[in-house]
Formats: structure tokens, sequence, C-alpha cells
């Protein structure tokens, strides 16, 4: 099981075919209060970059993007019922999102985390 | 020896210029000097960029005074007719009761606050428009309502897009109702085309039987009948549609609501809650919603939060739904929607009360009933057998004669059809006029109705009283569908029904709020906020305020008159050459003028152009808009300084030269800058086939001074409420011309292009405050204003900048210190510390 960043700050967890995509902690802090989350249907297919799921705080909203070609299988009610998740517990229970790819080496060129915090801590 | 002034001098035609400008000539000296500039002259010359700068001074007549331009105007006025209006159709006579219009319309206190984005210097507001919200969901029994839209016709638009984004259908199909009313079905066709929405009409039963994703059904219909269509919406939702119920406020106090009928989304206008006609505007529209939809729910809404000591306070809420936030993403582009029509909405029913709405609603359709027995009795059919405010009377080949006989007596009656007329009451339709009515319909010089059908009593060429045809009345509302829930139960709408207690409750929240008339208002540095009381005089005069938008033209010479004259002066201070006032606030403008450039393209066989280059640095309302007309965002970068990063525009430009449709500029800048390279930058859009939309939020900068028609654009949109003078409202009305080159003015609403507002004037009472400003201020007057504006901008920028530096400015040439626009925007970033992060909000409306 391993754990890759996107540059649109997400995180995704990587286990066979199976990826979990949630928000980074830079990126709930830079949203701030999360009070909406937008998650998409169970079955859904998308394509990489495709809008997912959108996330909206006291101040912005923002998309969540499927991170390669595949299909959702589940999405998370927790977070639904209680979009402070987000804030909270970013990397663990306030996850979004979970998909069957159709190609997990589609996120080969994704960030580990060493590159994603130097990144981070270039992104104002 | 003292010289004595000539005449002319003592005339003083342009006072005015100097009252509105403020700035004496000793404090421009002061400025002038703290910025380091010989003149004023001096200072234009070196901010807007030689290559733009107008050759030849605007053509519009020079200033004359206060008295002189009233009087000019009160001429022009004249020329309307103020007609007895019985066309309904959405817009009713009313009274404005009078505490209203004076503390309200008529007051500063309330016309000249700014949207309330700025929640503790706007609660007062923001209570009325919670009053305003509460009224529209308790009256239509919809759990969720926001705080206005445009008007009937556009709010009625909006609905079928959010039944669209939030609806389960996989339908491209709309379906209206047949007996909606007609300027409804315009500008729902005009929003749905480059949608690819399909529209259809039919007969409300028929909507089951339609694959499509929502229906509009008008209640009670354009006819007046009223349709219990309770079980055509439980089964239309069954199939998976949306319902979306256009109802009439006032028949919703005597009938079953859509909400408890299954409607999903409710619409319509608040207009006969005490605003004029008008000509057909400004007047606030409602839309309602069910729960699970309000993020999908276009426009402001105003919510009850807690302030920093745990005190109930009143804030914007969702405005993550925004445009401003959301982009191309957003709900909507609606920004400035009707607040000061929906202030005056919700105090009339603060004032009249639940008992009070009830009991107008209530003699309306009395009188309707009595209305009906009496024209049966002359022996006319009535075509609807329900009504609550509205007849058609099947009158063939009399139709014309009847028609006449009313004109004749100083009436409108509405053509239904070549052998029907159409009669809608009021709050303000006595006994007499229901005799006078009957008066046209027995006066007709034809064979109809034939003799056999003529009513014992009645008959052609007998005059009807009131007093016989009461007793014969039936009620016409349908008892199936009489309302059972209560309304308006919260303790506002029971509490101030003195004549004191309304005066001081409206007092009370005008002194939580500042407006103009306490102090300026800093923010939303492209809205004017200078309203004269002159320019807002003749907006009551019943000439102006008394005029239904459907009534024959020549009762509309004078609008006609003011609509011309101030086209024309507005086509010398942009350089285009056509220009149309229908759009009823900038977001319709821009919607219309995106209308026209995809028009264009279409017309000439490039219907593939379909994206539009949009700089970074843009409002958010300019991808909203392309996206409403179907266009693709493409985003292009902004250098560290705000400018649009010319080498990134030109490989897009270059990327995309086959299908650019246009690009969308603000100028000067949102950053408060006259970019250089403007002319270059039109040029090199134009070169790849593409159109070039200067967004005129900013024209406070360029009044006299350049002219986006002359420096390369091809459309913009005017916000009459940002540059000429038409106050603010505390967030709209506003009034968002259209401006195109001569090459798009076949493309302007309502001719190339559908319509693009329920009235064909749009926001036309509004329109003579422009007119004062501009007839008060002359060409000189105009370009002056410009020049201070810019002049301050500056001046504040430099005193300021040792404490608080402008972030954007142009590059400093011969140590003078960089310039900016009409705006500064200054970095406060200190004052809360390092962490936080830095933020250029750019909000407008």
């Amino acid at each position: 099981m391993t754990i890759k960043f996107t540059p649109d700050h997400e995180w995704v967890q990587i286990d066979g075919n199976n990826a979990t995509v949630g928000i980074t902690v830079h990126a709930q802090d830079a949203l701030g209060d999360v009070v909406f989350v937008d998650l998409p249907e169970v079955g859904k297919t998308f394509a990489a970059k495709d809008a997912a799921a959108v996330v909206e705080s006291v101040k912005a909203a923002a998309d969540i993007y499927a991170p390669a070609n595949g299909v959702v299988t589940e999405v998370n009610e927790a977070l639904r019922a209680d979009p402070s998740l987000a804030n909270s517990e970013p990397l663990s229970t306030g996850w979004f999102f979970k998909m069957t790819l159709d190609n997990p080496s589609d996120l080969d060129g994704l960030m580990d985390e060493t590159s994603y915090t130097a990144f981070a801590a270039d992104a104002h | 020896m003292p010289t004595t002034p000539t005449l002319s001098e003592l005339e003083n035609a342009s006072e005015f210029v100097a009252r509105h400008i403020g700035v004496s000539a000793a404090d421009e000296a002061l400025m002038l000097q703290a910025v380091g500039a010989a003149s004023r002259a001096a200072l234009i010359d070196e901010i807007v960029p030689r290559a733009i700068a107008r050759k030849a001074p605007m053509a519009i007549p020079s200033a004359i005074t206060e008295a002189a331009a009233l009087a000019e105007l009160q001429a022009i006025a004249a020329k309307n007719k103020v007609f007895k209006s019985y066309i309904g159709q959405g817009y009713y006579d009313t009274f404005t009761p009078g505490v209203i219009l004076r503390n309200v319309l008529e007051n500063p206190a309330w016309y000249t606050a700014y949207t309330p984005y700025q929640a503790e210097i706007s609660q007062g507001r923001m209570e009325a428009l919670i009053n305003f919200q509460t009224m529209i969901t308790d009256l239509t029994g919809m759990p969720m309502a926001n705080a206005s839209m445009l008007d009937e016709a556009t709010a009625a638009a909006e609905a079928m897009t959010l039944a669209m984004r939030a609806g389960k259908s996989k339908s491209t199909t709309f379906l209206i109702d047949d007996d909606v009313l007609p300027q409804t079905l315009a500008v729902i066709r005009t929003r749905a085309e480059p949608l690819g929405i399909t529209v259809k009409v039919c007969p409300a039963d028929e909507a089951l039987a339609q694959d499509s994703f929502a229906v509009l059904l008008q209640y009670p219909g354009c006819s007046g009948v009223v349709r219990d269509d309770r079980e055509l919406i439980a089964d239309y939702k069954d199939k998976g549609g949306v319902v979306i119920m256009a109802a009439d406020l006032l028949a919703l106090t005597l009938l079953t609501p859509p909400g408890e009928l299954g409607a999903d989304i409710a619409i319509g206008t608040t207009q006969r809650f005490g605003m004029p006609m008008g000509n057909g505007g400004p007047h606030a529209a409602y839309m309602a919603c069910r729960d699970e939809f309000k993020r999908s729910m276009p426009g402001r809404l105003v919510g009850v939060s807690v302030d920093v000591h745990g005190n109930p306070a009143y804030r914007l809420a969702l405005q993550t739904r925004e445009q401003h936030i959301r982009r191309e993403k957003a709900t909507s582009n609606i920004c400035t929607a009707q607040v000061l029509p929906a202030v005056i909405a919700s105090m009339y029913a603060v004032y009249h009360g639940p008992v009070g709405l009830k009991r107008i609603a209530q003699r309306v359709a009395a009188l309707t009933a009595v209305l009906a027995a009496g024209l049966e009795s002359l022996g006319y059919t009535v075509a609807n057998t329900t009504a609550f405010d509205t007849l058609t009377v099947e009158t063939g080949d009399a139709t014309a004669s009847i028609a006449a006989n009313a004109i004749k007596t100083g009436a409108n009656l509405r053509l239904a059809s070549e052998a029907s007329l159409g009669i809608s009451l009021d709050e303000t339709t006595t006994r007499a006029d229901v005799e006078a009515l009957w008066s046209f319909f027995a006066d007709a010089v034809s064979g109809w109705p034939n003799t056999a059908r003529r009513g014992q009593d009645g008959g052609r060429g007998r005059a009807l009283t009131f007093n016989q045809v009461e007793g014969l009345a039936d009620p016409l509302l349908p008892t199936g569908l009489l309302r059972t829930s209560g309304f308006l139960a919260h303790p506002v709408f029971n509490s101030h029904h003195s004549e004191t207690g309304m005066l001081r409750y409206i007092r009370r929240l005008s002194d939580f709020d500042l407006a103009l008339d306490r102090t300026m208002i800093p923010l939303g540095s492209c809205t004017m906020k200078l309203n004269a009381t002159s320019e807002m005089i003749p907006i009551t005069w019943p000439e102006f305020a008394a005029i239904h938008p459907m009534s024959p033209a020549d009762q509309r010479q004078g609008y006609a008159e003011l609509d011309e004259q101030l086209r024309a002066w507005l086509c010398q201070a942009t350089g285009y050459a056509g220009i149309s006032l229908q759009p009823n606030a900038g977001s319709q403008g821009e919607y219309a003028g995106m209308l026209a450039i995809r028009a264009f393209h279409a017309s000439r066989g490039q219907s593939n152009r379909n994206i539009c280059l949009i700089p970074s640095s843009a409002h958010g309302t300019n991808p909203a808009s392309a996206t409403m007309v179907g266009m693709k965002v493409v985003v292009t970068a902004c250098d560290a300084q705000g400018n649009i990063d010319m080498a990134d525009l030109q490989a897009k430009c270059e990327q995309y030269s086959a299908n650019l449709a246009a690009m969308m500029i603000t100028y000067p800048s949102t950053h408060g800058v006259f970019e250089t390279d403007v002319k270059e930058l039109c040029a090199l859009v134009h070169s790849h086939g593409g159109r070039v939309y200067v967004d005129g939020a900013n024209m406070n900068a360029l009044v006299g001074l350049a002219a986006p028609g002359e420096f390369g654009g091809d459309v913009s949109h005017l916000n009459l409420h940002k540059t000429f003078c038409i106050p603010h409202g505390g967030g709209g009305p506003g009034v968002g011309p259209v401006c195109v080159v001569a090459d798009l003015v076949p493309f302007l609403p309502g001719s190339g292009v559908g319509a693009v507002s329920a009235a064909p004037l749009g926001n036309a009472a509004v329109l003579p405050i422009s007119w004062m400003y501009c007839r008060m201020m002359g060409a000189a007057g105009l370009k002056a204003a410009s020049e201070v504006a810019i002049l301050s901008a500056n001046y504040i920028s430099v005193r300021l900048k040792e404490h608080f530096p402008t972030l954007y400015t142009s590059v400093p040439v011969d140590g003078k210190p960089g310039r900016v626009a009409h705006e500064c925007i200054l970095d406060v970033r200190q004052l809360k510390g390092p962490l936080v992060a830095p933020t250029a909000s750019v909000l407008r409306t």
C-alpha cells in the first residue's frame, strides 16, 4: 500500500487496483473550515482529471479530481454527514471516495510524500 | 476694478458639476501637488495611454441646471399617457403605502446603500431581506427562498437551469404550460438555446406524455384560469421530473401554495406588493425551492448567524455558490439583484400583515367575480370558469370595438387573441371601475354577442350597476384549492400596524446601515455612490411610474424619447454604434453581449468558435457569463503586477485560433491599472477571428477620456448603477446596457437574439436617473468626473503609501510614483500579521 500526492493537493492511497482519495493537510488549511462536500455517485466512471467531488469551505469552493481513469466504488458517508472531518482528520477518516482504477500505473507520475512536502512548502 | 459677471455666468448652467464632484479648486491644487502633477490634464496625459486617448470630445449636450433639467424631463414624461391598466400579464397597479414610498423608495438611507458584503454595516437591510425571504417561503409554502431575482422571466429561466443541475433526468427538453406569460416564454427561449435545451410548449395536462427534465406551470394562468395540478405534479415527479410553478403572490394568500401542491421550485414577481409598474421595472422577482436544491439555487441568500459576542446577526449565506468564488462553475452569473424593490415588497407585507393582504386579495377576487357575472348578463362568455383576478372574455368581432371603447375612456385591456380580451383587476380597482368595464362591452358597435344569448336583464346599450349584479356573482376561486394553511405568523408581520410603528420600524432598520447619507462607502470600487436627489425625483412621477410595459406604444412616447436620447449619449461615452437598455443588471448586459458574439459567429457559419479567453485576474462574472452562452473558458495568465501576460495570450490565441470566439477583459484592469498594450491585445484577438469583450465595470475611469469602441472593443456592458448614478439600492436595481460595434448591432437583444429581460426596456423606471445625470453634467462635466476620480485615487495612493502601499500600479517613470486608475488596492496585510495569505479580493456587483 502506497500513498501518492497530486499537484492539486489531493492524496491517493493505492492498494492494487483500488485507490482512496482525500485532501492534504495543506489543502484543508488553505481552504479553512469545510462546511460541505458533494460526493460522486457510486458506480460513476471518471477519466483522470475529471472533477469527481466538490469541497466547500466558509471562504472557497474547490473541485476534487479523479486521479486516474476508473469507477467510483464507495463514498465517505461519514464525511458527508460531518464535513469538518476533512479538517480534523484529512488523511484518515476524512477521505472522500474510493475508486477501482483501470490502470494503477497511471499514478506512477504522482509525487511521493517527500516531494509533495517540498511542493506544498513552495505553494502559497 | 471689480468686474461684473456676465448674465450667462450668473445663470451658472453647470452648477451641478461642482456639486456632483465636490472637490474644490483649492483641494485640487493640493492634491495635484501631492501626486506630483502640474495639472489635471497633465496627470491624465501621463496615465491614460496615448494610443487609446480620445481624439474628439463626446457629443453630449452642455450642462443645464437642476431646475432646467427637471423641466426638460417633465416635458418628455408628459408624452407618456397614464391609463387605467387592466392588462395584467405580470404587471398590476398597486398602492405604495405613503410611509413606504417616502421612507424607503424616496429615502437615501435605503436607496444609496451598497450590497451587504460587509455584514456589520448592513444589518438593517439584511433584516428587511430576511423578512422578504420569510414572506416568500410562507406564501409559497416552500422551505427556502433567496433574496430576490431580476424579474419573473429571468427567474423562470434560472429555475430551468437549476432543475437541469439538480434534477436527475437525462432529458434535455423543458416543458412549458401553454398558459404561461408570453414574456417568460421569450426569455426562456433565449436562455435555453445556447445550453442545448429544447423548449416545448404544451397544455399542462399533456406534460406527462412528454420526455422532459422539468415543467413550468403558471398559477393562475395568463388567461386567468386557476387549475388544480396536484395529481399532475405528483405523477410528473414520479417520472423523475422537476416541477416549477410561476405563482402570483397575492393569489397565494387565498390559494393552496405551490409547496403544498408538490412543486419543487416556485418563482414569480413581487411587483404588486407596492412597487409601481414603471414600464416594466424595477421589480423584485422571487425564487423558492426545496431544501435539497439550496446549493444549486442562484442569487444571494441572507442567513442568521451569531456575532463574536454570541448575539444573532444577519449575513450573506452559502456564497460559495456565487460566481466570485465558483467562476465558470457558478450556479448563475447574477450579482446585483433587486434589493430595493424586495425591501419595498417586504415592507408592504409588514405594513398590511397577513390579515390585510388577505383582505386585498379577497376584494380583488370578489370584484373579479362580480365583473364576470355582469359580463355574462351582458351576453358575453367568460372563457375561464375559475379565476382569481383575470378574465378572458370571448368577444368575437366586437374585440376591436370594445378595446377602442376602453382606450377612449383612458383604459387598456389585454388583447388575448383576435377574438378575446383579457381583463385583470388589482388592488386599485373600484366598483366604479367595474361598472366602467361593463360599459365598454355594452357599448360595443357590433352584432356580438348575438341577441339570443343576451341575458334577460342585460344587453348591449344598457348600463349595468354594481348593486344590480353583485348578488348574482358566484365565487370563481375553486373551492378545492382554497388555502387552509396560515402564513406570515412571525411577529414582524403582525406588530408594526400603526402609522408611527411602521415609520419607526423603517427608521430603526435604516439606522443599522451605513449609506451615502452618512458617509462614503469604500467598498466596491467600481460602484459609484454619488446619487443626487434631483436625479431621483422623476422616478416616482406617475408619467414614469404608472405605465404598463405592454400598453400601446403611443402611450409610451416619453419613454421612447428617453430611451433614444440616453442611448445616443451612451454611444458617445463608449464609442460604440448601438446600445440596448434592456438588460436589467450588469450580469444580464454581459450575458447579452456574449450572446451577440455567439450569434455573430453563427451567422457566418462559424458556430465552432466557442473558446472564450479570460485573464486570471477577471471578476468571476465573466467566466460565469461565457459559460451561460455555451462557451468554454480558457484562462490566460497575468504577471506579478496583475497585467495580462501578452506572451501567454499570444500562445493561447495561436493554440485556439480556429475556435476562438472571444476574449473578455476589464479595462482599466480589476487591479485598477491602465494596461498600456490594450490596443495590441485587441488587435491580436481580432487577428485570430475573435471578438473582444470589454467589461464596462470600470467605465468611471474612461468616460470622456478613452472609448472602448474606439480602442478595439467589440462589445461592452455598462452598469448605469456604477457609472451613471443609479443608486445601488443595497444590491439593486441596476441597469446593464449592452453596447456593440456596427457589425454586431443586428445581434442586440430583441432583434437578432431573443429577449433577455421580461420587459422590453428592462428596469425602465430608473433610466430617468442616468438621463438627469448626463443632462446636468454635459460632456465636459462627465469628463471632469472621470479625471477627478483618477486624481483622487492617485492622491489616496500617494498619501497612504508610507503605511499601506498600493499593490498594483503602473511602472514609475521620471521619478514620479507608479500611477493607478480610478481605484487603488491597498496592502493591509500587516494588520493581520504575516501568516495571512495574500488575497486581492475583487468583489463587485
